[in-house]
């Protein structure tokens, strides 16, 4: 038998299978096809404190092994999320739920975690710093140091829940970001979110998105996702969850040996329900294949001379 | 939802760009107005397409030629094994059908509503179909409709086939009806929706991601709240519509 148990700042997760935020809904669409028990944790969709309707339509644009999208955070606000979602998720899921959060502006942020550091039924609180700031110009909070360092301290003073910051790739030095994280006390770091893209309709000489520019991510980002994991892992003490492009039990190994804890799937849900029931699946079978025993002792093994 | 592997048994072309294309396999629990959502070697997203007919453990789409995917469906020719999840969306449903229920599609948007009109048939209802094209070329399935009974009136934008203008042009020839099943693009839909008088249901289209609810891809606004045109319709109901 070989172990695929990890720990996460203190909470165990049968495996390090975590379908990413945002492309599983809560829960309950796979839930219809396998039993998502199987996940060792599930990103919920992020939510922030009033509920959006997110942005106009066309929001998806496909690529070569990818996709654009440009959802614009849809989703029932902070209330219905702890009053209705994240209870019922955890009538019919025994395993790690992470809370996901969005904000524009520091106290929102801090307004959502409080709230959902009310909650027994989150184990983790995964912090989305991709979003845009609306007291700076709107650029994103995840771009500067200083502003993540202060999302971070003012989250983290709202709850004793473990807290991940989710980083933006949309950076031109991802270890500075994830050393403010460190710097303002995270317990974690969860990247990357998706890379800014465009698609344009060849016979309507137009941007296939509404809000045309979005956020690009599946299959094809895996080699950076896993360059910057492996980045950040270098410079900070922090434990990681490595996002962006895994598609098979082999990429999840991959992310773990440039120095993830544990790994979310995102986009590959879309296209395959059947995604993380499959890589978990194989996982032991992999394991074997390169002589890994336990999971734990290839965290980060890339790095080894 | 199910994910099954459907093989292609035939592909015939309707017209210049429309093909019909019939599947075998697993369909269990296949409504009329839902869709299927079929993946395709070398493309990231799947393809949504209607579900026209279902008989025994065959399945009949009809598609239309206009980029990568559908270009890729019309090359094949009978024995490839396509990945599919079936059961999407939530479907026609015949109860507020009444007794005269009439169906307005356009272009492929036709499709759906052959089941439904098989389904209706066989309630012992009497509908009337409207089907409308730009010019007699593009004109399909009309003799289909009619072997199962229905009334059919073709419109053509041209008059090279049938009543010469929209199919709301058509509508007017109707005398009577209880119920509007719709299917087309989206300023068809409209203009159905402000020249008949009855409720009725209405079939949207959308960019997808996933096709089964997970991603808010597909999200419109409704008089009953925010709806997945993947999940909680296509079909809507013509009270809830916001244009
Ligand atoms: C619920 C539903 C049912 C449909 N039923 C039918 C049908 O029965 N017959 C038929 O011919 N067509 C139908 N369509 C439209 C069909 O999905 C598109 O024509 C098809 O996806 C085009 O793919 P492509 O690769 O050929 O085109 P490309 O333009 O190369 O596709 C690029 C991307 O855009 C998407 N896309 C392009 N056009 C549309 C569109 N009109 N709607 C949604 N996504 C689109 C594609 O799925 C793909 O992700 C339906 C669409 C929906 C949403
Ligand atoms: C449709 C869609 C919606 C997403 N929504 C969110 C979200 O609400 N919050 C968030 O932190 N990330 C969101 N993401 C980003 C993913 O969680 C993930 O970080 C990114 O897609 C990279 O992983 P992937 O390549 O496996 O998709 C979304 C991604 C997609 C494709
Ligand atoms: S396409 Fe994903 S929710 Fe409708």
């Amino acid at each position: 038998m070989v172990n695929t148990k990890v720990n996460l700042c203190g909470v165990e997760l049968i495996n390090p299978v975590i379908p990413a935020s945002g492309t599983f809904g809560f829960g309950y669409e796979f839930n219809d096809i396998y039993d998502i028990n199987v996940l060792g944790g599930i990103s919920i969709k992020g939510t922030t404190k009033e509920p959006r309707f997110g942005n106009p339509t066309p929001r998806i644009a496909e690529c070569t092994s990818g996709l654009i999208n440009s959802i614009g955070l849809q989703n029932p606000g902070i209330d219905a999320v702890v009053k209705e979602e994240i209870p019922k998720l955890r009538k019919i899921y025994r395993n790690a739920i992470i809370s996901n959060i969005s904000g524009f502006s520091v106290d929102e942020y801090a307004y959502c975690c409080e709230k959902i550091n009310a909650l027994k039924e989150v184990d983790i609180i995964e912090v989305n710093v991709s979003c845009p700031n609306v007291h700076n110009g709107g650029m994103s909070f995840g771009t500067l140091p200083e502003n993540v360092e202060a999302v971070t301290k003012a989250v983290k003073k709202v709850t004793d829940k473990p807290v991940f910051i989710k980083l933006t790739p949309n950076v031109t030095d991802i270890v500075s970001i994830a050393k403010a994280c460190e710097q303002g006390g995270a317990d974690g770091i969860s990247l990357i979110n998706t890379s800014q893209g465009l698609r344009i309709d060849l016979k309507k000489r137009r941007p296939v998105i509404a809000n045309k520019i979005g956020g690009f991510s599946g299959r094809a980002v895996f080699p950076i996702a896993l360059k910057m994991v492996y980045q950040v892992y270098q410079a900070v003490k922090l434990p990681i969850m490595g996002i962006g492009g895994v598609a098979t039990a082999e990429d999840v190994i991959e992310m773990m040996m440039a120095g993830a804890t544990a790994v979310q799937v995102g986009a590959e849900n879309l296209v395959n329900p059947y995604a993380c029931r499959d890589i978990v699946n194989n996982l032991p079978f992999v394991m074997k294949k390169y002589g890994i025993q336990d999971l734990n002792d290839i965290i980060g093994v890339a790095h080894n001379e | 939802m199910k994910k099954v592997y459907l093989t292609v048994l035939q592909n015939q072309a309707l017209t210049d760009s429309v093909y019909k294309m019939q599947l075998k396999g697993d369909l269990s629990g296949i409504r009329a107005g839902q869709f299927v959502n079929i993946a395709l070697d070398g493309l990231y997203l799947r393809r949504p397409i209607s579900v026209c007919d279902v008989e025994g453990d065959v399945l009949t789409i009809i598609y239309k030629v206009v980029g990568k995917g559908t270009e890729r469906l019309s090359a094949m020719d009978g024995g490839e094994i396509l990945d599919v999840l079936t059961g999407l969306g939530n479907g026609y449903f015949t109860d507020f059908a009444g007794d005269k229920p009439l169906l307005i599609g356009g272009g492929v948007g036709v499709p759906p509503l052959y089941y439904l009109a098989k389904l209706l048939i066989k309630e012992g209802k009497k509908p009337t179909v409207i089907l409308g094209f730009n010019k007699a070329e593009e004109v399909f399935y009309k003799e289909e409709f009619e072997a199962l009974g229905a009334t059919v009136l073709v419109s053509t934008v041209d008059g090279s086939f049938g009543i010469k203008g929209f199919v709301t042009d058509a509508v007017k020839q109707v005398p009577e009806y209880s119920h509007v099943y719709t299917c087309g693009p989206e300023p068809m839909l409209k203009a159905v929706y402000n020249a008949t008088t009855t409720g009725g249901h209405y079939s949207f289209e959308e960019r997808m991601g996933c096709g089964f609810g997970a991603c808010m891809g597909c999200s419109c606004k409704t008089k009953y709240g925010n709806k997945r045109i993947c999940k909680d319709g296509p079909v809507l109901d013509k009270e809830e519509i916001i244009w």
